[in-house]
């Protein structure tokens, strides 16, 4: 409860018809508005898939689940948690009560995965490799000890969109490869929940980040900045080595490292800085972007695969036409 | 050449687009008690997107409130969305919505505050729509 209510020993009733930030209800509703969980994925539909998988190809599957697992347990317990006494105004502090949740439902859903499409002695295998894996458990350190810094809001922010925004995304290319491929589909509508839930934490906190910067002088700003990149070097160095040891057997080293650029200026954009990959770093495979996105046909204009668009003539509409 | 009018909330991510552009453009106010701008010739509208995962809400509402007067949506001719590709089917979903309402195609898509390849193909791309717009109008 935010307003110094326990040095004043009056307690504050949050009144959300009374918003300090127009973004906070936003957010809100886009989060409440988003709920989901994994019983709602017919994840059996992927049992036949599973089984055309090689048996180094679901090793590498279940391991890239623990690895995401992991992380989504450490957003659930300690990440969003953590930001709350930060939190400006009491909306805030709620809206990350909603995301502290749903990272606790991600990390739930992959369990649903693994109890759908795999037995249980590779599982227990796959988590003992999460606890083992070096670069993983070094990921992890590293935002865990940033989390721990108490009088650093903005650095823990930092931390917190780097993980939503950057870190998952070596876990994510899997199932989206896979889905390019027609197998584990169902499995990869069930990560493409995730993938938005996380696109909106990220923009959030990212936001809220850019708030408090507006805050602190231009000193202030630039020491965070170099905070910033210099944690995101150190990211990806760790990401670099996680994604060779997974990726390494089945060739698909490269194409990860290019969505891993792609993302880092995605995440560094939500913080409001510019991008660090250049553009021929971050060519992303065309297949892994409709898997991302898939239906949203790129017909657009000015991208030369609309050639035969008619221009079109404005039409008068009427004011009820844009009552959604 | 025509002009170009943007909506940015406070997060600023359009508003940094625009910026990197470098084109004179018109923006709609965050809040509904700012005027809005009156653009006195054709225009191009870049927007973000805020749809919820049934696609609903995509459009701002000061976006809505400005292309409600007929006057100015008379002008739109274009529509350039922007989004977030994790939000799938329904990325820059506003693009589509403003595009089947008022007719006009969806000229270009982009994430977030943009690349500079999405830069200077939107530069690019305008420059080509404007000299096909005149020579079609002419």
């Amino acid at each position: 409860m935010k307003d110094h209510s326990m040095t004043r020993s009056t307690l504050k009733a949050i009144n959300w018809n009374r918003i300090q930030d127009d973004k906070d209800l936003e957010v809100w509703n886009r989060l409440t508005a988003n709920f989901w969980l994994p019983e709602k994925v017919p994840l059996s539909n992927d049992v036949p898939s599973w089984a055309t998988l090689r048996p180094e190809e679901q090793t590498l599957t279940i391991r890239v689940f623990t690895g995401l697992t992991l992380l989504d347990t450490i957003q659930n317990t300690v990440g969003a948690p953590t930001l709350m006494p930060d939190a400006i105004t009491p909306h805030e502090e709620a809206v990350l009560s909603n995301i502290c949740f749903m990272e606790a439902v991600h990390a739930r859903s992959y369990s649903s995965i693994f109890s759908t499409l795999c037995g249980m002695k590779e599982v227990d295998e796959a988590f003992r490799w999460s606890e083992d894996n070096p670069h993983l458990q070094q990921k992890a350190q590293i935002i865990l000890e940033k989390y721990r810094a108490q009088d650093e809001p903005l650095k823990k922010k930092i931390a917190s969109v780097f993980l939503e925004s950057f870190l998952f995304y070596s876990g994510f290319y899997l199932p989206m490869y896979w889905s390019s491929r027609a197998k584990l589909t169902n499995t990869a509508d069930l990560i493409r929940l995730i993938i938005r839930d996380e696109a909106v934490h990220g923009y959030y906190i990212g936001y809220k980040f850019q708030r408090g910067l507006e805050l602190l002088s231009e000193e202030k700003r630039q020491e965070l900045k170099d905070f910033a990149f210099a944690l995101m070097f150190d990211l990806y160095e760790i990401e670099t080595r996680y994604t060779e040891e997974l990726y390494d057997g089945i060739g698909l080293t490269e194409d990860v490292k290019a969505f891993l650029h792609y993302n880092a200026n995605k995440a560094l954009q939500n913080l409001g800085y510019e991008a660090l990959f250049p553009a021929q770093a971050c060519e992303v495979n065309p297949a892994i972007l409709a898997a991302l996105s898939p239906d949203s046909e790129n017909h657009d204009f000015f991208s030369g695969s609309g050639s035969s668009y008619v221009i079109g003539k404005a039409v008068a509409t009427e004011d009820e036409d844009w009552n959604f | 050449m025509g002009g170009l009018v943007y909506y940015s909330s406070t997060s600023g991510n359009t508003a940094r687009f625009i910026s990197a552009l470098g084109l004179p453009a018109l923006r709609i106010p965050i809040s509904p008690k700012n005027p809005m701008p009156e653009p006195s010739e054709p225009y191009v509208l870049v927007t973000p997107c805020y749809a919820d995962g049934e696609g609903r809400g995509a459009v701002a509402k000061q976006v809505i409130h400005f292309l409600n007067d007929p006057d100015r949506r008379a002008l739109l001719r274009g529509v350039i969305a922007s989004g977030n590709r994790n939000f799938g089917t329904l990325y820059a979903f506003a693009g589509k919505v403003i595009s089947e309402k008022c007719g006009v195609p969806v000229l270009y898509r982009f994430e977030l505050a943009g690349t500079e390849t999405d830069i200077a193909r939107v530069r690019a791309g305008l420059a080509q729509f404007w000299g096909m717009t005149c020579s079609t109008m002419a």
